[in-house]
């Protein structure tokens, strides 16, 4: 159809396929119906397109629209809805205080719980368990939030009836997270300390629109077992 | 009056001299909200503080008709949404000139905040180290305002006006001259950054910015002495 071929030119992202920021993007994307070319970046090395369009951070994902460079998830989600406002369904909340309160909850999965999350894959023995009670603290704080807070409690998600800004936030972690768990034998998500949380996740992993671009958990949990070879070879060495 | 009412309807817990409460203040100074201060003592946090960010416990808050919102670029990006018919717009309308605005405000948070409380509490090595990173920031924020389309040529990276990124930098400019005074370290140098600083002493000066900005000179005699307890250890914990 034409209108997807035009979308399909005009977006383009750059990314992998076990990237949780990368998959926040998809999931939007998906969300909000729009077409896009995907580029898989290798990382090892980097294209002379992942440099031209985030010469800062060399990072992905990178969004480019109509030849300009997005960088940065969450940023990328924000700007997929203004971009696309006209389109349903509407991910960020409308009234200012609500969309602060999910900017808050989505910083706090980016700068406490994401780290936490990155210190199980890196560590090894003492640090690995002291990241993983920091993830549970932290996950449990949202269990907390999912109890109490009155943008949250009573709702299937974080954003109401349908999926919104927090629940793509921690969402695009649930798949590398629940891979990080076998890969590691530990719980980070555990159904009977968060029972909220844990109906949550599977509610999220079986919606339309994010099912379809879960990545493979088969081959995820692969990629982190043979990363984790690689880090614990490489403090080995040192 | 409409201004005493306003008063009560907005309420601020901060501290004078955080980098982050600055940025709230030019937020609401700009917007010419007006609000009421007060004042946290860090070491006995308020009962207010404690039940409005009750996961941080952290300033500044802005407590807007009884609802608390933290952190500060989310409170400056919160006052810009409430108050959207109140001149001037702190944030771009174009969804990409956001995308930049809130680029360069999330590096400022991620990367240059860090650095520069690397120099605050670092030493020897660590120290020197922290102050290399800072320069290395503070020139890609140079190179910005000199290639990056959104920003080049102009007053501010807002534009002819204050905004977001302007906001989030330019609230940390006396810590960032307190910091450097305190460790006898320059992180920007005017020859090698004539853009940064050029606009710092702009920001600095204008309308809105002048008057709630810390006293350098108090906020320089804080870091010291804040610094002169980090290197002595305690006596007793």
């Amino acid at each position: 159809m034409e209108t997807c071929a035009e979308d399909e030119v005009q977006v383009k992202l750059l990314g992998g396929s076990t990237s949780p920021f990368v998959l926040r993007v998809r999931i939007a994307l998906a969300l909000k119906g729009i077409h896009y070319e995907f580029i898989e970046e290798t990382m090892r090395p980097k294209s002379d397109l992942l440099l031209q369009s985030n010469p800062v951070h060399k990072k992905i994902p990178v969004l480019i629209h109509n030849g300009k460079p997005v960088c940065e998830s969450m940023i990328i989600v924000q700007y997929i809805e203004e971009a696309w406002d006209n389109k349903a369904p509407n991910l960020i909340p409308k009234d200012p205080h609500d969309r602060a309160i999910a900017r808050f909850w989505a910083a706090f999965i980016d700068d406490k719980l994401g780290p936490c999350i990155r210190g199980v894959f890196r560590g090894v023995g003492d640090e690995k368990q002291k990241q993983v009670e920091e993830s549970v603290a932290n996950f449990l704080v949202l269990e907390e939030a999912l109890r109490t807070n009155p943008c949250f409690s009573g709702k299937l998600y974080f954003g109401g009836d349908e999926i919104g800004f927090v629940d793509i936030a921690l969402g695009g972690w649930l798949a590398f997270v629940k891979a990080l768990e076998k890969g590691t034998d530990s719980v980070l998500i555990d159904a009977e300390k968060m029972p909220l949380l844990s109906a949550w996740m599977d509610r999220f992993c079986e919606a339309d629109g994010v099912k379809e671009v879960m990545p493979d958990p088969v081959k995820l949990v692969e990629f982190i077992c043979a990363t984790r070879v690689k880090f614990a070879s490489l403090a080995a060495a040192n | 009056m409409a201004t005493e009412g306003e008063k009560r309807q907005v309420k601020l817990l901060g501290a004078t001299l955080s980098p982050f409460v600055v940025r709230v203040r030019i937020a609401l100074a700009l917007k010419g909200i007006d609000y009421e201060f007060i004042q946290e003592n860090l070491k006995t946090k308020s009962e207010l503080l404690l039940q409005s960010n009750p996961v941080y416990k952290q300033i500044p808050v802005l407590v807007h008709n009884g609802k608390p919102v933290c952190e500060s670029m989310i409170i400056v990006q919160y006052i810009e949404e409430a108050w959207s018919n109140k001149a001037r717009n702190l944030i771009p309308k174009d969804p990409y000139d956001r995308a930049i605005a809130r680029f360069w405000a999330a590096f400022i948070d991620n990367k240059i905040f860090p650095s520069l409380r690397g120099v605050f509490t670092g030493q020897g090595e660590q120290l020197q180290k922290a102050v290399e990173d800072s320069v290395t920031n503070f020139l890609l924020i140079e190179e910005a305002l000199r290639t990056n389309q959104c920003f080049a040529g102009k007053a501010y990276f807002g534009g002819d006006q204050i905004g977001l990124v302007d906001i989030a930098l330019g609230g940390m400019s006396t810590f960032i001259k307190a910091v450097e005074k305190a460790t006898e370290t320059i992180l920007i140098d005017p020859k090698k950054m004539p853009l940064l600083t050029a606009w710092m002493h702009r920001f600095c000066k204008s309308d809105g910015v002048k008057e709630v900005m810390p006293d350098p000179v108090k906020h320089a005699e804080y870091i010291s002495a804040r610094r002169a307890t980090m290197i002595s250890p305690p006596t007793a914990n």
